[in-house]
């Protein structure tokens, strides 16, 4: 009985007909897929992508060097040094992140006590070489006032769960 | 002998000691932030409270003198309520800034918020606000952190001596101050940062430079001065950082003077981290093979007798005895140690030591010193004086220069005729010396380094035997050197041999052309005018007066930089460790030594570092034992002869200065200034 059940299958194409189906059902269902890079998927507010430095709103940076990030950072990804500014505050003169090194796990982000270093919504920073991977401070927050917007939006959206 | 139960466990304790060190003893610790162990009792910041049997609140243990009989808990939730309401209040006015803190990390207050504070604020209001003080190029404050211990006007007036720091107001409105401002006057001052048990005290050549836990911490000696202060070097990757005092009762306490913490700036700066050979009136840098190749070919030929060598201040022993090694390999008498020309001789080591040690210091019930400025030579040593002083019944007196020691002395005159007057008892001091339980005479270099120095020194030792000040149980005839290197090298025997010539003879014999070569182990303190039309060889870590003379350089390491064996002023030897590494191509001291006579074709039975400690040992039994004074043979030292009438004078005038370190350095040249501006001031 059962080999006569799989001759008449073999015979009618009905594996191949379920198939088309399938397919057919799809082809009037809406599309997963996006247009990269013209299309992109949502992100999550706390996604953790490209490092940024920011600023207060009135231009000063807010990092006070307090070095918590550096001595987080299970990758010791992070090079500060700090010096007193000319006004007397507690300023970085360096701050350097090897983006080779970085694990992308946000501790930095979170060690911050004035919001500072933060993970911004950018993913799409890959470079031909490495050394354009090694971020200084000036690449930095250069990222920072670029993202500012978007990481202050984030910040925001998620500020009511920290 | 009262005995006490703490936490349930019987201790008997000695008599007259507190509550909080009864519970140290149990081994039960009580946070404190005013209580310091070297300092006054205030019983102010009321953080040590803890729990007494029968009384009806709790008790301040820091100043609570254990009695009998006495049941103490510590671990009650009566006590644990105590403190965190003492941690609440503190932190009122405490801001909330410890990310720029520099104290943020090893923070007393920090600690014990964590261990016995509450998890967040009930209070809303505003927080006071203090302005800061100018306390001068060491001390960074930042007021609104204090929270009154008064640790820091405690020591100022104790222990310093300079009684500028008080506080004003009382309650909320207290603060502490210098009343007028201006920079503290005391070569001390370095200290109050680390007593601070709050960021309000920081240090401002180190500010926001690194972290606590950024640094890497080695034990090491200080080499500054003649005391041989126990010190951690913190370095941050090859940089040294800062210097801290570590603890060490027989010598430094936990202080250490204001040059041996902050001159360390003055290693990055001005060093010889290549070599250079002069080649046509010009220092032209080269490689260690035409350094050694210059050396050897002028070498080529010359006379044992025409060759000289002079060992600076702040040599290792290591170092020291390769070059007395080499020299004795190139027949050449001529080595001295002894650069500022001070008349010690090498024999009797009685002589030339501090023989009753820093430690005798608080024994001791009459004390003479003789041509020294300890607040100038040796601050730390001056503030053990100082504690002396303030236990009462000592007698101290001074022949040589006017000058605040931060104690009261009975000036006795300036120059040799008044030893002389005391040694024959015509002085009414003399009688106090010889009534004196313990009499301590220290010789200082001032009275030393002179052409009369060495009648001086029988002066004194005469004095000494006079007084009974040398008995079996106790002796009090004490050197205060000024160099750290100068006992480790009489120590080895760094002195001119058969007809050898002394630092002055080196430098007469190098302008007569009767020396010919001279090799400068790190000596710097001489008159590089003088060296004549010498070839010198200058060994060193800093560009400093030698090496600007010198036809060859040879780039040595510092003292941070490699494992030393360093002798103090009380011949105790003590190991320096190394923190950091050489800049470029400078090397260890021995080891270049070592090269050095491999080039020659004398090479030097040595190859390790081991085997160089050996040869220290068997050169001179004094650096067998580490870490402890090993009493000196008393026996006949100086010569009487005539004396000039001219008076003692401390060979330091400028405490801030005193060597190629110190002279590079960018701290010691503003507290230079600031000294400066305040002695106009005045």
């Amino acid at each position: 009985m059962a080999s006569l059940d799989r001759t008449a299958r073999t015979f009618l194409l009905s594996e191949v007909v379920s198939g088309f189906l399938l397919t057919l059902k799809y082809m009037f269902k809406p599309k997963v897929t996006v247009n990269y890079p013209y299309e992109k998927g949502p992100l999550s507010p706390r996604f953790r992508g490209e490092h940024a430095l920011r600023r207060y709103p009135n231009g000063e940076e807010r990092c006070i060097a307090c070095k918590l990030c550096e001595a987080v950072c299970p990758a010791q990804a992070i090079t500060i040094e700090a010096e007193p500014r000319d006004d007397g505050s507690r300023r970085t003169t360096r701050y350097d992140i090897d983006m080779t090194k970085c694990i992308y796990c946000g501790l930095c982000q979170e060690a911050c006590p004035v919001d500072a270093i933060v993970e911004g919504p950018n993913f799409e920073f890959a470079s031909e070489t490495r050394e354009e991977l090694m971020y200084n401070k000036e690449k930095l927050l250069a990222n920072g006032d670029r993202w500012e917007s978007e990481i202050a939006a984030n910040l925001q959206a998620d500020a009511a769960y920290r | 002998m009262p005995k006490l139960k703490i936490d349930g466990v019987e201790i008997e304790v000695p008599a007259g000691i507190t509550v909080l060190q009864a519970c140290e003893m149990a081994g039960v610790e009580i946070p404190r932030f005013c209580y310091h162990e070297r300092l006054s009792i205030a019983g102010n910041c009321r953080m040590c409270l803890v729990e007494q049997e029968k009384a009806p609140k709790p008790i301040a243990s820091c100043a609570m003198p254990a009695a009998e009989g006495m049941v103490i808990k510590t671990d009650t939730p009566m006590v644990k309520k105590a403190r965190n309401g003492v941690m609440e209040f503190l932190l009122i006015n405490h801001p909330l800034d410890c990310p720029i803190c520099d104290q943020g990390g090893e923070c007393d207050l920090q600690d014990q918020a964590m261990a016995f504070g509450f998890d967040r604020s009930r209070y809303h209001e505003n927080k006071r606000a203090v302005p800061d003080k100018e306390l001068g190029p060491l001390v960074k404050t930042s007021m609104n952190r204090c929270i009154h211990c008064t640790r820091c006007i405690r020591f100022a007036t104790e222990v310093a001596g300079v009684e500028e720091l008080g506080a004003t107001g009382r309650g909320e409105s207290m603060e502490v101050t210098t009343y007028v401002e201006h920079a503290l006057s005391s070569e001390l001052s370095g200290n109050l940062v680390d007593l601070c048990p709050v960021g309000a005290l920081t240090s401002k050549p180190y500010a926001f430079e690194a972290r606590s836990w950024e640094l890497s911490k080695t034990e090491s000696v200080d080499v500054l001065d003649a005391l041989g202060a126990n010190i951690r070097v913190d370095t941050r990757g090859a940089t040294v950082m800062r210097v801290l005092p570590r603890l060490n009762d027989d010598i430094n306490e936990e202080w250490i003077g204001d040059k041996t913490r902050h001159a360390v700036d003055g290693l990055r700066y001005q060093r010889l981290d290549r070599p250079y050979v002069r080649k046509a009136g010009k220092l032209a840098p080269a490689t260690w093979a035409e350094a050694f190749t210059a050396i050897a070919s002028k070498l080529e030929g010359v006379d044992g007798k025409k060759i000289a060598a002079i060992v600076g201040d702040q040599c290792d022993a290591e170092a020291m005895v390769a070059l007395k090694d080499l020299m004795a390999a190139l027949g050449s008498p001529n080595v001295d140690c002894r650069q500022d020309g001070a008349r010690l001789e090498a024999g009797v080591r009685a002589g030339y030591i501090f023989n009753p040690g820093i430690q005798g210091i608080d024994q001791a019930d009459a004390i003479l010193l003789i041509g020294t400025n300890p607040r100038l030579e040796s601050p730390v040593l001056n503030a053990r004086i100082r504690k002396r002083y303030l236990t009462g019944r000592c007698a101290i007196a001074s022949i040589g220069s006017v000058a605040d020691l931060t104690y009261p002395t009975e000036r006795l005159g300036a120059g040799p005729a008044t030893l002389r007057e005391l040694a024959d008892g015509k002085l009414g001091f003399s009688e106090k010396l010889k009534a004196a339980k313990n009499p301590l005479i220290i010789v200082g270099m001032g009275a030393l380094s002179r052409d009369d120095g060495t009648a001086v020194l029988a002066l004194a030792r005469e004095l000494a035997e006079k007084a009974n000040a040398v008995r079996e149980d106790w002796n009090g005839f004490a050197v205060l050197h000024t160099a750290a290197a100068r006992v480790g090298g009489l120590d080895l025997g760094l002195v001119p041999g058969e007809g050898g010539r002394d630092v002055a003879g080196i430098l007469e014999g190098a302008q007569a052309k009767e020396i010919e070569v001279v090799y400068l182990l790190a000596a710097d303190e001489i008159d590089t005018q003088k060296l004549g039309k010498a070839f010198v060889v200058y060994q060193g870590h800093h560009g400093d007066a030698g090496a600007h003379r010198a036809d060859v350089i040879l780039p040595g390491a510092a003292y941070t930089e490699k494992p030393g064996t360093y002798v103090n002023t009380e011949g105790r030897v003590q190991l320096g460790r190394r923190a950091n590494f050489p800049p470029g191509e400078a090397r260890e001291d021995w080891a270049i030594l070592r090269a050095l006579s491999e080039r020659l074709g004398k090479t030097l039975p040595y190859d390790t570092l081991d085997q160089v400690r050996s040869r220290l040992v068997a050169v001179s039994r004094s650096f067998a034992a580490l870490d402890q004074q090993v009493a000196g043979n008393w026996g006949t030292f100086g010569k009487a002869g005539p004396t000039s009438d001219a008076a003692f004078a401390s060979p330091i005038t400028n405490y801030y200065m005193t060597c190629p370190i110190s002279r590079a350095s960018r701290t010691m040249a503003e507290c230079m200034a600031s000294r400066q501006q305040l002695l106009a001031a005045e």
